[in-house]
């Protein structure tokens, strides 16, 4: 294999390209293996495809999907943050205290987001300065901002005032022309411009450097840590969007609300092709991802079938989408 | 050269003074002085250990040293970080090739410097100046904008070589760039560097062969543990000189006279293994008290053949036999370690070692069973143990606790073929064990080598060093693109038959080949 111009080399490279389709159709193919199951094994196939339910999976992917953006670049770095969960229900409460404090919504919309990302910027510095590894400088992040949540609120929900946050969540908007919730739209728009940064910016290249060889990446010239610190604040600001999408849900914030979900976040990344080793990932890839995750729970749901088989299948799916991903690697590798 | 006299004038890039660093108890560096000046390529000679890649690092701002100064075009120069020597313009070249794979070529060689057009990345102002980058490599299987997960090793390390040429730098550090590299790609790396210094850019350049640094290099520096002990013109300077001082002693019968024990016996016999692409219908006997060389260019399949017989790479046709028995064709190394097999493998830090367990560890990995009982380790025995062993293949380390990744290349090879000895195999497997090796290690690798045969053990070697195969070998075959030739004994082959049975017989694609085919001679 010593010459150059081998033939082997022209098919390596054809691979590749192959390959690199494989993986971004990989998660295409999946959402429609899960979607044609549903609609087979359900009694009412019309009603789990009417554009009704669609419009409610849609609506219920948001949260899930802002949160899978920003664990995207994260993943993407090499990193992990175990506490949007946690985020979630402390941005929720923070937007909805400044409602109550009769502050303008787009105001209180900025202050979630703020103090998300507030949350993000101190895991950062938690990883960079104190040097303690991603998992677990975020897992304690996920008690510290829970009780924050909790603190602030009294542990009790918050009512919120009735304004326009409210309305970005329902699956059938008033104006008919958005056809879908405000807040699909709002999440469309950050995945775009997200998988622009990612692809086309030095931030981007430099995530995927960070994630792909650190040490290179020092060795360039790359500020790892400063990186660090906007990827994860970065992060931590989808991490607050996406608690204000949840507070506009329930329409009040709920210091309780969404504990588990970054696993939920976690799982539409990987599923969506993304690698815990870093240096892998998209946003396209971990949107689908997070569809996945609603139409299983949207069809679980409309099949009535207990909680409890919601949560084995769901877990299980996960396995076996990661593994079929590492079957297909292993099979390109060869 | 008529400058001579004026540039003897003009001020040294880089002046190093008195440096010294210690590591515990390790002297790695004792007070070293170094000049190197613009536009000229300053040889570092120096056996593994003997403080070259402290110096490095240290220059690279890797390592802070405990006293002594350094100077960088006449200012003063005090590192803590790597950052702050790019800035200061200097290049590192490691020997380990840092990439990240994940990204494509030119992104990987303007990492950190990109051409941008507001926020968003210039791609084909990217691909256009690393094209520029590369162009004098003329490779053509790097292109800009291919993933550098599709490159191949010596691939890799020309992108890597090209990321620090984009630096523009005033000084760069090459640890052994050749080392993954085929002569081809070894020419043209040195027409760069001439290129280079004769733009006026000083070049510190390590290597373990010396033709190479007398083809690229003008002055020298030999260190020896952590002193400088012979510096000068390398036109001055003749080889037994340079040797003599890497080694402390004139180094005589460089390779151990053949100890041909007489046996007809096989012990291994390989019949028509195939693996993959990379193997076809591999055959060969290994007989009792023998050295087997394979040869062949790097990547003909050599590798996978020992990697097929040790079980680790998965055979698709083809059977193995130790010692009369056939092994099941689905076995894994357990079965070969069982029968008596001992593989050494050519990654050292990738798969021969774990870099961060202690020596004592290293040593009974494959054999934990004779320092344990019930599943507890004895601890005093496993040391006693590592230490014969160690002591063996003379390993320089100070305790048999301290992690292998504190010891020198060379040390660590000796750790792992120190490894194979408590493992008690009769069948050594032994894939390039002189790789990234000094003078002075690989003397006493070849010791070892005889003396195992001599005491009825064989030994299987693949190195793509030819000198050295004709060192020890009783009997050789030649690898070329997968197909293994016949076994003939030594004195059959002459070095040109056994590159033209590396280069094959099919006369398409062979003209990259040919310059490939001169083996690195050794100066010896």
């Amino acid at each position: 294999m010593s010459t150059l111009t081998s033939p082997a080399l022209v098919s390596a490279a054809a691979t590749s390209s192959w390959r690199r389709w494989l993986r971004l159709l990989g998660p295409f193919f999946g959402l429609l293996l899960v979607i044609g199951i549903f609609t087979v094994i359900s009694d009412n196939p019309g009603r789990f495809l009417s554009p009704g339910n669609l419009r409610i999976v849609l609506a219920q992917t948001v949260i899930i999907a802002l949160g899978a953006i920003g664990m995207t670049i994260i993943i993407v770095s090499g990193g992990i943050d175990l506490a949007p969960g946690s985020v979630i229900a402390l941005a929720g409460v923070v937007c909805a205290l400044a409602l109550r404090a009769n502050w303008p919504p787009f105001l209180a919309l900025l202050a979630g987001m703020a103090v998300g990302a507030a949350v993000g910027l101190i895991n950062g510095l938690a990883i960079t300065l104190l040097r303690v590894v991603p998992f677990i400088a975020t897992l304690g992040m996920l008690g510290i901002a829970r009780g924050l949540a909790k603190w602030i609120s009294n542990e009790q929900t918050v009512d919120i005032p009735d304004t326009w946050i409210n309305r970005l969540a329902i699956a059938f908007p008033t104006p008919k022309w958005l056809l879908v919730a405000p807040g699909v739209w709002i999440a469309a728009v950050v995945a775009v411009f997200a998988a622009l940064v990612l692809r086309r910016t030095v931030f981007g290249r430099h995530v995927f450097a960070l994630g792909s060889n650190e040490v290179a990446a020092r060795a360039c010239g790359i500020h790892t840590g400063r990186l660090k610190l906007w990827i994860y604040s970065i992060g931590g600001l989808l991490f607050g969007l996406a608690g204000v999408m949840q507070m506009s849900r329930l329409r009040q914030g709920d210091p309780t609300v969404a504990i588990g979900v970054e696993l939920d976040i976690i799982a539409a990344v990987v599923i969506g092709g993304g690698s815990l080793s870093g240096g892998e990932g998209s946003i396209l890839g971990s949107m689908i991802g997070a569809l996945i995750m609603a139409f299983l729970r949207n069809g679980c749901q409309l099949m009535g079938w207990p909680n409890y088989i919601q949560e084995i299948t769901i877990g299980g799916i996960i396995v076996l989408a990661v593994a079929a991903d590492r079957l297909r690697m292993s099979g390109n590798k060869e | 050269m008529s400058s001579s006299a004026a540039q003897a004038l003009e001020p040294p890039l880089l002046e190093v003074i008195g440096v010294a660093k210690h590591f515990g108890a390790t002297r790695a560096l004792d007070g070293v002085d170094l000049e190197v000046r613009p536009g000229h390529v300053h040889a570092i000679i120096g056996e593994n250990g003997a403080g070259k890649s402290t110096l490095l690092n240290i220059l690279s701002g890797a390592v802070r040293p405990d006293r002594g100064s350094i100077r960088l075009k006449g200012l003063p120069y005090h590192l803590s970080d790597p950052l702050e020597a790019l800035r200061r313009g200097i290049a590192y070249i490691h020997q380990e090739i840092s990439l990240c794979p994940h990204l494509s070529v030119a992104e990987n060689i303007l990492l950190g410097a990109e051409p941008r057009r507001g926020l968003w990345v210039d791609h084909q102002k990217m691909n256009e100046v690393a094209a520029e980058i590369l162009e004098p490599f003329h490779h053509a299987n790097i292109v800009p904008d291919r993933s550098v997960s599709d490159l191949r090793l010596p691939e890799r390390q020309i992108v890597e070589i090209c990321r620090a040429l984009a630096r523009r730098p005033s000084l760069i550090l090459m640890d052994e760039p050749t080392s993954s590299l085929q002569r081809a790609d070894v020419e043209k790396l040195f027409s760069s560097i001439r290129h280079l210094r004769d733009s006026g850019i000083g070049i510190i350049y390590i290597s373990h062969f010396l033709e190479e640094i007398r083809e690229v290099a003008d002055e020298f520096a030999v260190l020896r543990d952590g002193k400088k002990v012979l510096n000068g013109r390398l036109q001055d300077v003749s080889d037994a000189a340079l040797i003599a001082a890497m080694v402390g002693r004139p180094l005589q019968d460089f390779f151990p006279p053949r100890a041909r024990v007489s046996s007809n016996e096989t012990v291994l016999r390989v019949e028509s293994l195939s693996s993959g692409t990379a193997l076809r219908n591999a055959s060969f006997n290994l007989r009792k008290g023998e050295v087997l060389g394979i040869s062949g260019l790097i990547g003909s399949g050599q590798t996978e053949l020992l990697r097929a017989v040790f079980g680790l790479n998965p055979a698709n046709g083809g059977t193995v036999e130790v010692f009369g028995k056939r092994l099941a064709p689905g076995g894994g190394p357990k079965t070969r370690i069982t029968a008596g097999i001992g593989w050494l493998s050519e990654d050292r830090s990738g798969e021969g070692l774990a870099l961060a367990l202690s020596v004592a560890d290293n040593i009974s990995l494959t054999n934990f069973r004779a320092v344990s009982r019930g599943g507890w380790i004895d601890l005093e025995k496993q040391k006693k143990q590592a230490k014969q062993c160690t002591d063996a293949v003379r390993v320089k380390a100070s305790s048999m606790t301290v992690p292998v990744q504190s010891l020198s290349g060379g040390n660590q090879q000796r750790v792992a073929l120190a490894r194979l000895l408590h493992q008690g195999c009769r069948i050594f497997l032994l894939d390039e064990p002189t790789r990234g090796v000094d003078v002075g290690s690989k003397k006493h690798i070849y010791e070892l080598i005889a003396s195992l045969v001599r005491s009825g053990n064989s030994v299987l070697i693949v190195s793509s060093y030819l000198p050295e195969l004709f060192g020890v070998c009783d009997r050789l075959a030649v690898m070329s693109r997968g197909y293994l030739s016949p076994t003939r004994p030594i004195e059959e082959w002459t070095p040109e038959m056994v590159l033209q049975a590396a280069i094959g017989t099919d006369s398409q694609g062979t003209s990259s080949c040919t310059t490939l085919g001169s083996h690195r001679e050794h100066s010896n």
